[in-house]
């Protein structure tokens, strides 16, 4: 065994020594989904720069890091968490590393509608569970969804029945308090045929040395359904984030999803969705990143029946001598006649140091589509600044306005007012040069 | 209006300029008075829109030989933003798109930087949005146009109207319009010429760049100048403009050319 070998075994092993402690679930089957997603990740191993899927991003830096899971948990008072709250979102679990904080969080169980932790959700759901949790994002061959999956316990459960919206949107925050734990987050959302949900998926951190959040979502659109999923990724700046997010949407459903990367050291963030006929959806990220940061946003969007439609803006805002990398695959299987599929990826660079690697991908094997994608690396164009200096602003503020409305762009299309303000302030603190 | 006796505000004399080692303007001479309202006309590439930009401050062209004086002060040693400030505006050809700026919001931040380096109150939003009401009903524009970001998914007529409605926010002493009548059909073309006429006062001044006299019809000039090969080498009244739209260019650079061979 090689070298690097051995260190990722040893690696592994040690991330998984928690496990045993786990309580075992009254469900048969997710004892077996449990053990299956062990076995898995006794063969796997940490993926390398050899890998095509992680060619651009190096994490040897985590494999050297010791991270255990969460021994005790913090007990914290709603005025140290208030300050990420959403006015408009007061359904709202909180999850401190990775460990569901009752007395923090005001779910919903009514008419059928389901926002819990995962336990609380069986007795009336555990059928409509099982075929997706744990299925829709493939651990067999991803370490990462291996080991969140071999540590499911808590988690957030959204069910949403048929023909039913969700009229507040649900806030799923998920908070780092401890240094050096591994926490596993994990989401569930089944939107029933005809339903409406908006969730906002949020990474924040109490603290600024280094920890491992590895996160896991599920989410499944039953026919006609619409879900707004907003992802907010603001952990801590020394802090490892790797996230594996599934979404299969059925017949004429609706996906819109908006992700934004700012915190972590190093972060991954892996998008799949699936679209059966007539599905739409539109996939929207911004990574703001600066110092030594490095971001990584791998999509794939998949095509798989015919008339589906897919949007997608993807932009970088590159600062200090920080790396981002977009990857963003298009698959249009053989039979997907008449997608409707457009991508662009935007990149702006501030700094001679800072770096982007980007990569759409199309792989199309139906001849009756339309399908676009185009790529940007670079500054800020002249002419806009001249524009904006011609109207009496001094070359540094109108930097200063064009590149905070480069990030802008895609926070403006999260259907929430007071996130949207919220993170435009954090856009513009973090682009605004003091002349 | 020509007004006797009225101060010089915009001098020019024998400019000369390169974009990319190329020479643009060749010895470009002009003289703009309060009150007053140039036509500067031209075939393409004569060097219109360059002069435009090189009074604005564009830093591609280089500026080789000459003088702009604006209200007394070298307005070449100034940069763009200090021109706008001094009172220099440029109403564009292609207005810039920014998409994720609220046009009223940028709007206001450049109303306010400007009325802060005049010396003046700035307006909080409240009483900023009543002003620009005001403003935008010289341009027959809704309201809805502050809500949207600035110039995107604008029509080109409402892109010329947003830069009018700056050009009636910023109050410049000189006003430089670049080809502000192209791509407008007839009705903008009247309700931006409507605008441009109610800001035209006595104290201030407007060059009007453009390559047809349709514009001349509802913006009526004091002066026509027809530049060619970078140099203005016509002026005339009103029905100069006439007669271009019927002559051509041509005409102008051949009796230019015979004047010249005429003194040599």
């Amino acid at each position: 065994m090689s070298a690097s070998g051995t260190m990722n075994a040893g690696y592994l092993e040690t991330l998984l020594a928690g496990q045993p402690h786990l309580p075992a679930s009254p469900l048969a089957w997710l004892n077996a989904l449990r053990a299956e997603a062990v076995d898995r990740v006794g063969v796997l191993t940490v993926p390398t720069q050899r890998d095509e899927e992680w060619r651009f991003t190096d994490i040897s830096q985590l494999t050297k890091m010791s991270f255990h899971p969460v021994r005790t948990t913090i007990s914290l008072q709603v005025a140290d968490i208030e300050r990420f709250y959403i006015e408009e979102a007061t359904t709202r679990l909180v999850f401190v590393d990775g460990v569901y904080a009752p007395q923090l969080s005001s779910g919903i169980t009514d008419n059928g509608v389901a926002v819990v932790n995962l336990e609380a959700g069986f007795a009336a759901h555990a059928a409509a569970i099982e075929p997706y949790l744990g299925r829709l994002t493939e651990f067999s061959d991803n370490v990462f969804a291996a080991l969140n999956t071999a540590f499911l316990h808590d988690a957030a459960l959204i069910v949403v029945p048929r023909d039913t919206s969700v009229a507040v949107p649900v806030h799923l925050l998920f908070i780092a308090t401890q240094k050096d734990v591994v926490s596993y987050p994990r989401c569930l959302l089944l939107a029933g045929s005809g339903s409406a949900v908006t969730v906002v998926e949020d990474y924040v951190s109490l603290q600024e040395d280094a920890y491992f959040t590895n996160a896991v979502t599920e989410i499944a659109l039953v026919d006609n359904a619409r879900v707004n999923h907003i992802r907010v990724q603001r952990e801590g700046a020394k802090a490892f984030h790797i996230a594996n997010c599934a979404v299969t949407v059925a017949r004429a459903s609706n996906y819109q999803s908006v992700s934004v990367a700012f915190g972590a050291r190093i972060s991954r963030y892996n998008l799949n969705v699936q679209l059966a006929e007539e599905a739409e959806c539109a996939v929207d990220g911004l990574a703001l990143i600066a110092g030594r940061q490095l971001a990584d946003t791998h999509t794939c969007i998949d095509h798989a029946m015919p008339n589906a439609v897919s949007r997608q803006m993807h932009k970088c805002i590159v600062g200090g001598s920080a790396h981002a990398v977009f990857n963003g695959k298009i698959k249009v299987r053989q039979g997907a006649q008449r997608t409707d599929s457009r991508q662009s990826s935007r990149n702006l660079l501030l700094t001679g140091k800072a770096h982007v690697d980007t990569k759409p991908q199309l792989e199309i094997f139906a001849d009756d589509v339309k399908c676009t994608h185009g790529a940007t690396i670079g500054q800020l164009d002249n002419e806009e600044v001249f524009y904006l200096q011609s109207r009496g602003l001094s070359e540094t503020a109108a930097r200063n306005m064009l590149t905070y409305a480069f990030g802008a762009e895609i926070i403006e299309r999260m259907p929430i007012s007071s996130l949207k303000l919220q993170l435009e302030q954090t856009v513009l603190e973090q682009t605004t040069v003091q002349p | 209006m020509i007004y006797q006796d009225s101060k010089i505000l915009l001098e020019v004399r024998g400019l000369c300029a390169n974009v990319s080692g190329t020479e643009i303007l060749k010895g470009l001479d002009l003289t703009v008075r309060s009150g007053e309202i140039h036509a500067i006309m031209g075939p393409n590439g004569s060097g219109k829109s360059t002069f435009s930009k090189i009074l604005a401050g564009h830093s591609a062209y280089e500026v080789t030989g000459g003088t702009v004086m604006f209200e007394g002060q070298n307005l070449l040693d100034l940069a763009p933003e200090e021109r706008a400030r001094a009172g220099v505006f440029l109403a564009f050809q292609y207005p810039i798109e920014i998409p994720g700026v609220g046009n009223s919001q940028f709007l206001r931040l450049t109303y306010n930087t400007v009325q802060t380096h005049r010396g003046k109150e700035e307006l909080d939003p409240l009483e900023f949005d009543d002003y620009v009401r005001e403003k935008m009903k010289l341009l027959e524009m809704s309201p809805d146009f502050l809500e949207r970001s600035v110039n995107e998914g604008f029509s080109g007529g409402e892109k010329k109207r947003n830069e009018i409605l700056q050009m009636a926010m910023l109050d410049p002493r000189l006003a430089i319009l670049d080809e502000t009548d192209s791509g407008l059909d007839i009705d903008a073309l009247r309700i931006v010429a409507s605008g441009v006429n109610q800001l035209a006062n006595k104290d201030n001044a407007i060059v009007l760049v453009t390559h047809y006299q349709r514009l001349l019809n509802y913006i009526v000039p004091d002066y026509v100048h027809v530049m060619e090969a970078g140099r203005i080498i016509k002026t005339g009244g009103k029905e100069l403009a006439l007669e271009l739209e019927s002559r051509g260019y041509d005409w102008v650079g051949a009796e230019n050319k015979a004047a010249a061979r005429a003194t040599a």
